[in-house]
């Protein structure tokens, strides 16, 4: 028997056991815990998969196969105006980093091969915050000044922190040398506003089918609200359109599947659900056989879902678990997180903040937890600044990032991170 | 043929490997594959966007996953 590879197996078969055999079920903590893991898929599952995520993958998608990246990277090259670069670093993520996984080849090769270390740190900062699927999600869960303020908050800052990496270490910044890159031209495609139509309206159905209905009656909020699945529908329609005149789908099937999502939607009118979800499984029927780019951004959309979901699950269950639905408890008591990431205090936003750094966060899971935080008491303040620090940076992260800045200047970044979120943190706290 | 697949090991990576695998395939051609997981490694091919292919030490394709035909055409 090979002890090296089977001894590791061997501890978790008895950590299974071990956690099986002394399984609290007879504690009413426990059981109220798996009703609230339970409670709370369920709720994500009503309320946020069909209208937020199933665009949201959708976009995605769009955004990996139609947005040409060289074309973003040219700003971000050995070439390119410092100050330039810095800004396009900072927002670039939202269009270069659906998938997380993208985020540390984007952040070394800006540091090696392109505009040095500090565009490359800002990117590293804002990169994962501020991706469309997470900042869709953020709003939508975590009400929209959270998804906002992680938005602006992330930007705002990735440019500070590069800059501070870049003066702090600006004597390494003056002796090197931009290596070689290997960036294929890109293929031309269809007119730049053609594509900026074709986003608009996919970003105009997704916000419009997900406007949450406003606290007090009357007023500009509510006759939107009134009118969401109107303005959704003829973003729709707007959609059909675009797809037929430029992505080359015929029009008699664009035609069939208009016909019967308007026939749902007149049958349903109650549940506009069935006929929202209709219109996406007629937009994969008609994309995913292709071969041409329109396949490709079905294939881009599904390998999204796919990678995203199952951890989306897990995710949502094990918060559940642990901290509850808002309102109700879970394994941990609220006591314990009111006491330690409650209020806005100093502590409070640090201790949430180092917390977030070294945590890791499959990909958009931090938003299920922090709902569980802040429902067991967590401050708005340590709640951002936990949602700033989080995502960009974790332990497995930081190997990476050593492995290509050396130990001096990860400790530096991460030392800044902690830092500026703890700061924006009190501030937004304060604020709200 | 040398085939190198630069990638993190993210699900793209895996895609365009076994389109790669499938396209050499069929086309006969005898090939070996190697995976390149070190970021430093991937970024001393000029590569930022993963995953890249790279053909006998040519960077073919980076940042997306193509079709196995637009992938055969590479290889001839």
């Amino acid at each position: 028997m090979n002890w090296k590879k089977e001894g590791q197996s061997l501890l978790i078969v008895v950590a299974i056991f071990l956690a099986c055999f002394y399984l609290p079920l007879e504690s009413e903590r426990f059981e109220n815990a798996l009703f609230e893991a339970l409670a709370l898929t369920k709720w994500y599952a009503r309320e946020h998969v069909l209208l937020c995520l199933v665009p949201a993958f959708f976009i995605a998608g769009a955004i990996a196969v139609f947005v040409k990246k060289e074309s973003v990277m040219k700003y971000l090259g050995a070439n390119a105006p410092k100050a330039l670069a810095y800004g396009v670093a900072s927002v670039s993520g939202s269009i270069l980093a659906v998938c997380s996984c993208t985020v540390l080849p984007l952040f070394a090769g800006i540091y090696r091969m392109g505009a040095g270390l500090g565009p490359a740190c800002s990117f590293l900062y804002s990169g994962p915050a501020i991706n469309v699927l997470a900042i869709v999600l953020t709003a939508v869960v975590l009400g929209p000044e959270m998804g906002v303020a992680r938005a602006v908050g992330a930007v705002l800052f990735s440019v500070v922190i590069g800059l501070a990496m870049h003066f702090i270490f600006i004597g390494e910044e003056r002796r090197r040398h931009a290596a070689r890159t290997a960036m294929p031209e890109p293929e031309i495609s269809r007119p730049l506003w053609q594509n900026a139509l074709y986003f608009a309206s996919m970003v105009g159905i997704l916000v419009f089918a997900n406007w949450g209905k406003p606290r007090e009656s009357g007023g500009l909020w509510m006759i939107i609200y009134n009118s969401k699945w109107i303005m959704t529908s003829l973003f729709a329609l707007g959609f059909a359109l675009i797809l037929g005149l430029w992505f080359h789908i015929r029009w008699w099937k664009l035609g069939i599947v208009t016909i019967i999502i308007a026939f749902l939607a007149v049958l349903f009118r109650e549940t506009p659900m069935i006929p929202f979800a209709a219109g996406f499984v007629g937009l994969s029927i008609l994309t995913a056989p292709r071969q041409d780019e329109t396949g490709e951004w079905f294939n881009q959309s599904w390998g999204f879902a796919r990678q995203i979901l199952p951890l989306l699950l897990f995710g949502v269950l094990i918060a559940g678990l642990l901290l509850g639905r808002p309102g109700k408890e879970g394994l941990i008591p609220s006591g314990w997180v009111a006491s330690s990431v409650g209020g806005n205090s100093l502590r409070a936003n640090f201790f949430a903040s180092f917390a977030g750094a070294f945590m890791y966060f499959a990909t958009l899971t931090e938003v299920p937890i922090l709902q569980g935080l802040l429902g067991a008491g967590m401050g708005k303040g340590p709640a951002l600044a936990l949602l700033l620090a989080g995502p960009a940076l974790s332990l497995p992260n930081m190997l990476v990032i050593r492995s290509v800045l050396g130990t001096k200047k990860t400790v530096v970044f991460v030392a800044l991170v902690i830092m500026m979120a703890t700061f924006t943190g009190i501030v937004y706290g304060s604020l709200f | 043929m040398k085939i190198q697949i630069l990638g993190g090991g993210c699900p793209n990576c895996k895609k365009l490997a076994d389109a790669a695998k499938e396209a050499a395939g069929e086309l006969g051609i005898e090939f070996e594959i190697e995976k390149v997981t070190d970021i430093n490694d991937i970024i001393s091919y000029g590569v930022m966007m993963t995953p890249a292919l790279v053909i006998d030490g040519e960077v073919k394709v980076a940042g997306k996953v193509p079709s196995v035909e637009v992938l055969k055409r590479l290889f001839l």
